[in-house]
């Protein structure tokens, strides 16, 4: 019955292109430099990735976004609203799911949803329809106490608990972490139908293989941004011709395809080794350097978003 | 082959009327890189546990080391080494004071301490960072270091559990560097995990799904096996099919 | 936003609720602590053996003695010599030992004709327990009062616990200790704690104000204090005794600001710590050890070290604890002792605007 309220609340955001702009924000704690100058924007109904390892600064953007902290300098705006005078505005807007288990365990699944509606003064019946494709997959459980659900499952919760008062954007800080593999596709497939509700999304992730899903990505590590685009194009930013190489030894393959001449750069990459050549590098002259090794084998590789990760940070 | 370090015979554990690990087999080679997959609730963590020593099985046979896990649970403990991401080292002391800690409790005598944490910062190109507090250490080097700390006292086997979740691509390639190396001159690695990008990187993986083992092979043929294109597809159909919950 | 403060009460309600455990020995604390005093130290007098010392033993003596075996509640053991006193009080022999001056008649005499005299029969009582030391003491007087005049001079001696501390005095110490612990303690906790789980985060990213999420936290906790309250003061007038002549209404409004200044204490405790276990640490250290300590709770003030005694004057338990003793115990009225009363209230005043600040809605 309520299919008819808009996402975000009853009262229009201003007219605007982006959902979040960032302007030359840093932040500091003590030695640490945990952002270092980042800019980018956001645009509305875009499911937006921060792929980085721990460290990148990526929690710090989240708190700073959120209004949960202020920025040393720079600027920083949400929705149209700015992050330092107008946070109030912000705080009924978004949406936020910490990196850590943000529920209380001694709560039901049923009372802790309850409760995050009354804090937003909304009822649960009130967006019943938009966290529903979500919730349902948990309510069979509803008396059951939050502390004793599985991963998957909880995450669920407090996804539903982010999204109970229609925020226009959603932020997810980690989400997956520590959850199994099906059950962080699962997620990513209820991110992909928030994101066909025009909800926006900044979700952080440190699994490179997670980039995909998203509309475009920024790949942060150590503060600074390293590089934005879609993951496509950050693919294509990779302007090296990639080979996958095996041998029986793979350690000893390591070592002295280091040695080979032609080669930049060479490293374990699952199964394979990742050989990246300069424009010298020849197939032959490798293979033949190499021939007193067992089963040596070279293939031409795509390069992945880890690739281009291990580029920019080598840089 | 008998350079067999790890083997395992219809191992089960039963709590009360549930079947955590159900009558899993498997052998493990000296100086291969095992991956241990499953999902959350799978029993991957009771069965590691009996392997450790930690734990008796219900019924089933195993050894680690030359040990039966039935009877030896001490000797197995002091023939392998254990690291995971959560608790490895103690951030209040120095590099050194760790070393000597985990040396002393393996029973390293001061000689055999000295020389052998020597030689492990050389190989980790620490030693200038022999008196600096672990705590102050980027987590990569931590990592690098409880690795390092984990074979101080030269075991068989050392099981890794989920050793480098959360850390960047670059130093991520140096740890499974390390790894490569020690697997090279003869350690028996043992990873957990339920990351599938660390899982390609093992030589063989088992993924385990209630209770029971479901696959194993090298990650190569399991993915041709299951007609997938990365690992983390192979273990999504093979873990769709838990008919227990988590 | 409407409605939600009673949903903030509610979650919180069903927190403690839900941790049976600590509820449990919360409620059960006092209970004990005042059963423990109420019968570990009984009033009753039975059976007292009693000793007497007397130098001559003339018919005044003999006549004593007789009644004193006559009575149900003593039994006469012997005469014994005054070197013997001590060593068969500290063995309990005898519970009480009754020295007759040596001029015992003449000063029977003097005091019947009226004339002053000094004191002609001491009392040596073991006062260890002392309820029954203090009743046996009174019983003891009366019957030897009959043997002599009225004006006949005692001197008593309480030994092994000179203060005579009892359990009267100990129930003000209970209360300044358990309201402490329910209301700052607990109430750091269960902020600490939300501070730990991130659940903070979310409730601050919201657009609830802070200042309601801590009032929410603060009521349930004053709620459990109140029948904790109600509790030791049923069972201090009804198991005990405790006269508590000066009123109970001062007694419970006083003990009302205590709670508060309790819930403002534990807000600040919660300001300034990352962790529940900072926060259990700093409740201890900061807020048990001086109760126990330099409240007059253990110790009486006027015994401590000087410094003590200054440090002991920001300690808000000590200006409690010796309110509720005088209104317990003395009968005071609750005007008696505004003075306390004042102190407690400016206490209460900064400790709260102090956190109040502290407690902003950013996580710096």
């Amino acid at each position: 019955m309520n299919n008819e309220l808009p996402i975000g609340g009853i009262d229009q955001a201003p007219c605007v292109m982006n959902a979040i702009e960032i302007n030359n924000l840093s932040k500091r704690y003590g030695k640490v430099q945990a952002l270092d100058g980042i800019s980018f924007a956001v645009g509305q109904g875009e499911l937006f990735g921060l792929i980085g390892p721990d460290g990148a600064g990526k929690t710090t953007l989240f708190r700073l976004l959120t209004t949960l902290i202020h920025p040393d300098s720079g600027s920083a705006k949400v929705d149209g609203y700015d992050t330092v005078n107008e946070y109030r505005i912000i705080r009924s807007r978004v949406g936020y799911m910490p990196g850590r288990f943000s529920l209380y365990p001694d709560l039901t699944v049923e009372e802790n949803l309850q409760f995050f509606a009354a804090t937003f003064g909304v009822t649960i019946e009130e967006s019943y329809d938009l966290i529903a494709p979500i919730y349902k997959q948990i309510e069979p459980f509803k008396k059951r106490p939050a502390g004793k659900l599985s991963g998957g499952m909880k995450q669920k919760l407090a996804l539903s608990c982010a999204l109970i008062h229609r925020p226009s954007v959603l932020f997810l800080d980690e989400p997956t972490t520590g959850v199994d593999a099906v059950s962080r596709s699962e997620f990513w497939d209820m991110l992909a139908g928030l994101k066909k509700l025009g909800i926006t999304i900044l979700v952080s992730t440190p699994y490179m293989d997670e980039a995909s899903r998203c509309d475009r990505i920024a790949l942060c590590n150590e503060g600074k941004i390293l590089g934005i685009d879609t993951p496509k194009g950050i693919v294509r930013g990779f302007d090296r011709r990639l080979y996958g190489i095996r041998a029986k030894n793979m350690f000893t393959l390591l070592e002295r395809s280091r040695r080979v001449a032609g080669v930049e750069d060479c490293y374990p990459c699952g199964e394979q080794h990742h050989l990246v050549a300069a424009d010298n590098f020849d197939v032959a002259m490798f293979k033949a350097q190499l021939s007193d090794m067992e089963d040596v084998n070279i293939v031409i590789k795509e390069p992945t978003i880890e690739d281009m990760f291990i580029k920019l940070m080598k840089r | 082959m008998n350079d067999v370090v790890i083997s395992v015979r219809e191992l089960t554990k039963r709590f009360c009327n549930f079947t955590a690990v159900d009558h899993i087999s498997f052998d493990v080679h000296k100086g291969e890189i095992f991956g241990f997959l499953g999902a959350n609730g799978a029993g991957k963590t009771t069965a590691m546990r009996i392997l450790c020593g930690l734990s008796y099985p219900t019924s089933g046979s195993g050894t680690v080391a030359g040990y039966d896990v039935m009877h030896d649970g001490e000797e197995i403990k002091r023939h392998i080494g254990y690291m995971s991401q959560r608790f490895s080292l103690y951030n209040d002391l120095t590099v050194w004071e760790n070393m000597r800690l985990f040396a002393g409790i393996y029973g390293l005598t001061s000689k055999q301490t000295e020389q052998r944490s020597t030689e492990l910062l050389d190989r980790l190109n620490f030693s200038s960072e022999r008196n600096t507090l672990v705590g102050s250490l980027p987590l990569g080097w931590k990592q690098k270091l409880s690795f390092a700390i984990a074979t101080i006292h030269r075991p068989e086997v050392v099981f890794l559990d989920e050793p480098t979740g959360g850390v960047d691509p670059v130093t991520r390639r140096q740890f499974w560097e390390l790894i490569y190396e020690a697997a090279n001159e003869g350690t028996t690695i043992f990873v957990t995990t339920h990351y599938m990008d660390e899982a390609e990187y093992c030589s063989r993986l088992s993924i385990m799904v209630d209770g029971k083992v479901q696959a194993l092979d090298t990650p190569a043929r399991l993915k041709q096996q299951y007609a997938a294109e990365s690992m983390d597809e192979v273990f999504r159909t093979l873990a769709r099919g838990a008919k227990r919950g988590e | 936003m409407k409605h939600n403060f009673g949903s903030f009460v509610k979650k919180e309600t069903l927190h403690i609720l839900r941790d049976k455990r600590t509820m449990l020995v919360v409620m059960l604390i006092p209970i004990v602590l005042m059963v423990l005093f109420g019968f570990a130290i009984s009033t009753e007098v039975n059976n007292i053996n009693v000793a007497v010392v007397a130098p001559h033993r003339t018919d005044g003596v003999h006549d004593a003695v007789k009644r004193l075996d006559a009575n149900e509640y003593f039994t006469f053991k012997g005469y014994i010599t005054p070197n013997e006193i001590d060593s068969h009080l500290r063995t309990g022999n005898v519970g009480a030992v009754i020295v007759f001056a040596s001029d015992y008649e003449r000063g029977t005499a003097q005091a019947t004709a009226g004339i002053p005299t000094r004191p002609i029969i001491q009392l040596i009582v073991d006062a260890s327990n002392v309820n029954t030391a203090s009743s046996a003491t009174a019983y003891l007087q009366s019957i030897l009062l009959g043997s002599a005049s009225q004006q006949t001079m005692f001197e008593t001696r309480m030994l092994f616990n000179p203060q005579m501390k009892s359990a009267y005095n100990f129930v003000p110490g209970i209360m300044g200790l358990i309201f402490i612990l329910v209301c700052a303690m607990m109430t750091s906790v269960s902020i600490v704690r939300e501070k730990e789980m991130g659940t903070m985060e979310v409730l601050l990213v919201s657009p609830v104000r802070p200042v309601k999420i801590i009032f929410a936290k603060m009521v349930p906790y004053f709620a459990i204090s109140c029948i904790v309250l109600i509790t030791i003061l049923l069972l201090a007038r009804y198991l005990l005794g405790v006269p508590m002549s000066g009123g109970v209404g001062g007694i419970f409004a006083l003990s009302l600001l205590y709670l508060i200044l309790s819930l403002s204490l534990g807000l600040f405790v919660s300001t300034i710590s990352k962790t529940q276990v900072v926060a259990l640490l700093v409740s201890a250290m900061v807020m048990m050890m001086p109760i126990m300590m330099l409240s007059g709770m253990l110790f009486p003030i006027e015994n401590l070290p000087r410094f003590f005694q200054i440090v002991s004057t920001i300690v808000p338990a000590r200006w409690y604890i010796d309110a509720i003793r005088k209104m317990m115990i003395q009968g005071v009225p609750l005007m008696a002792v505004w003075e306390n009363g004042i102190i407690l209230l400016g206490m209460t005043i900064v400790l709260l605007s102090i956190s109040l600040r502290k407690f902003n809605d950013k996580l710096e």
